[in-house]
């Protein structure tokens, strides 16, 4: 479970730097969704792999903590996906406004001279 | 139970919010009432950061260091998120303060109707930076640097234009690139050390088993990454002067200070966990901050002397002064001693004030005909200065004379400040860096005198790059004065009497600045008082 789980961010956060290095906006927003996403997953890893281990403990009584998975990085994830989703839309925004002022969708606002 | 001053800690934070949110309320069309409540929002907040440097500072004789704290949810340390206010943290929010209502100030003389909820903007990217100075929780430092982002991504796009949007198109991509590098830094510190209190951290790497400790280094040094993103560091400081010659005035006097934000959390982070108590980690990166702000000052200072406008010179000259508060944190770091962090301290204020004053003035000095006017042309788009805009700005306030006498004495007194010409702050804070540099015997003489000579030549270049500037504006010009509103010129005189305030009062805040130096080297106080910090209403060992 844990190569395919780094094998899989790896790829995401591979993909994601190669487009955000690309010229056009369409790719490094597309880019910057993925490396969220590898982000995303690197945090949930963080806090160990569990197989059908319930992140909420019972109140009182005595508690086995080797039961339970970590709560605390999927509290942190769900802070990450609402921020890196509200910035990103806010990116969009900007970038619909860069496409109807320069009329091109070039990062520069403008085509590299031929 | 608390008294009522104990939750004051909070206020800067919730000021803004709650100013910013009500501002929401508003029609856009209402700029007078927003622009009150949101000076008078600035204005409490700046009383509360005085009320909460005066308690830091303690009534002792030894004038000892006072930590203040405040439990989130009241949850106990460890576990909960924390607020904390020391030293540093308090003459940050003072700083805040004292831009913030000279820059709103400004923008009452025709910026903020330029676009939509700009004092809206202004309040959250407060509360943003306010939150980030005092907060002690790596996730929290996150949420809070994602709220000032937020608030400056939409900060810099006011006023529209071209320019502004190219701009804020590379200033948002390398902006959440840095976001994620935060994110990687802090979930990877988590993992290895299962906690995120900053006190907590700094008690556990001493302690760190041989395996984990490459971990912990290669996730702060990730984690250092996204700040001198922030910081505006050699490297990673390509889209820094773009953006801030495209933001309107008002937004780049204030975020002069958002590198120091960078720079506050890299002096925070590193004097907290690498301090000479880290044991096997203890001055980890100081050649990389030494390296990187001495690149940085080189860098900056070939800018000053490049630029063509006062506008990207400004720009140069935030990187001149964040390159030098780094380059003097790695020092710090290496062991030089608290005095050369004290002289740093004192510089980044001085010039914070300096470079915010600078880039109000830029509108004003460029609106005559020729002279500097026609050297900007072709950056004119910068400015956003929309011809129309000026006929309907007689209503807002009056036109003053003498506007170049006025104009040329503020340029003067920063470029005073800026170059660290005697007899104004400039001069003391490098004076008492340079001093204090070459009298560290842990230093190698080499990198020593290397940052002396370049922290010497860039107040030459300064001086060379705005005395430029300013012979082509002052003298060379054609003697019309240019129509300046007073609520354009007031805040750069408020801006500018702060740094003869803090000229005069050398002494007192030199005094601060060195016990936060020596705060800052004994970590003992801050660490062990956050993690003893007490709940409330819980008996203590009761558990």
């Amino acid at each position: 479970m844990e190569a395919v789980l780094s094998i899989a961010i790896g790829i995401l956060a591979a993909s994601g730097i190669w487009l955000l290095l690309r010229p056009r906006t369409f790719q490094v927003i597309v880019g910057l969704c993925l490396l969220s996403y590898a982000v995303n997953l690197f945090i949930f890893s963080m806090g160990r792999l569990y197989l059908g281990a319930p992140p909420i403990m019972p109140k009182g009584g005595f508690v086995n903590p080797v039961a339970f998975a970590d709560p605390v990085p999927q509290a942190l994830i769900l802070t990450a996906i609402v921020i890196s989703f509200a910035t990103t839309a806010l990116f969009l925004v900007v970038m619909l406004a860069s496409r109807g002022l320069t009329g091109t969708d070039h990062v520069d606002g403008k085509e590299r001279d031929q | 139970m608390m008294a009522l001053s104990d939750h004051l800690i909070m206020a800067p934070i919730l000021i803004p919010f709650f100013a910013g949110a009500l501002m929401l309320l508003y029609d856009d069309r209402r700029r007078r009432a927003k622009l009150v409540i949101s000076l008078a929002a600035a204005l409490a907040m700046l009383a509360v950061s005085f009320e909460l440097l005066n308690r830091v500072k303690g009534t002792g004789p030894s004038g000892g260091t006072e930590i203040g704290f405040y439990l989130l949810g009241n949850w106990a340390v460890p576990y909960g998120i924390v607020l904390v206010i020391d030293r540093l943290s308090a003459m940050m929010l003072v700083l805040t303060g004292l831009l913030a209502v000279p820059a709103i100030l400004y923008s009452g003389a025709g910026w903020h109707r330029q676009g939509q909820h700009f004092q809206s903007m202004f309040q959250f990217l407060l509360m943003g930076l306010n939150g980030a100075f005092l907060t002690g929780d790596l996730f929290n430092l996150f949420v809070f640097f994602e709220v000032l982002l937020a608030a400056s991504y939409g900060l810099l796009l006011h006023g529209s234009g071209q320019f502004r949007v190219r701009a804020g198109l590379h200033y948002i991509a390398i902006n959440l690139a840095a976001s994620l590098l935060f994110l990687i830094g802090v979930s990877l510190i988590y993992g290895v050390t299962g906690t995120l209190n900053m006190a907590h951290l700094a008690t556990l790497i001493p302690g760190l088993q041989d395996a984990d400790r490459p971990l912990v280094h290669a996730a702060i040094a990730v984690l250092a990454l996204a700040f001198l993103v922030k910081a505006g560091v050699w490297p990673l400081s390509f889209w820094l002067p773009t953006a801030y010659m495209a933001a309107s005035a008002p937004v780049a006097a204030m975020f002069a200070i958002m590198t120091k934000v960078g720079v506050y959390t890299i002096l925070r982070l590193s004097m907290l966990l690498f301090g000479s108590e880290a044991g096997a980690s203890a001055g980890f990166g100081a050649w990389v901050l030494v390296g990187g702000g001495m690149a940085t000052l080189a860098y900056g200072m070939l800018g000053v002397l490049a630029s063509q406008g006062l506008g990207r010179m400004a720009a140069h000259l935030v990187l001149v002064s964040s390159g030098t508060v780094l380059a003097v944190t790695g020092f710090a770091l290496a062991g030089a001693g608290p005095g050369v962090l004290s002289g740093a301290l004192y510089y980044l204020v001085s010039s914070t004030l300096a470079t915010s004053a600078l880039f109000l003035l830029i509108e004003p000095m460029s609106r005559e005909e020729g002279g500097i006017a026609a050297m900007l042309a072709l950056t004119a788009d910068a400015y956003g200065l929309d011809p129309s805009d000026e006929d309907d700005e007689a209503e807002v306030g009056f036109a003053i004379p003498g506007t170049l006498t006025v104009l040329g004495l503020s340029f003067g007194i920063c470029l005073l400040v800026l170059a660290g010409m005697p007899p104004l702050s400039g001069f003391l804070g490098k004076l008492a860096m340079l001093a204090s540099i070459l009298g560290a015997g842990a230093l190698p003489p080499a990198v020593a005198w290397g940052f002396v000579a370049l922290l010497v030549l860039s107040g030459l270049a300064t001086m060379i790059g705005l005395v430029r500037i300013g012979i082509q504006t002052f003298w060379a010009s054609d003697g019309v004065s240019p129509r300046v509103l007073a609520l354009e010129v007031a805040p750069v005189l408020v801006l500018v009497a702060m740094m003869v305030l803090l000229t005069v009062k050398a002494q007192e805040t030199i005094r601060y600045t060195s016990a936060t130096a020596q705060a800052l080297h004994d970590r003992s106080v801050y660490v062990e008082g956050v993690l003893s910090a007490p709940r409330v209403g819980v008996v203590e060992g009761g558990q």
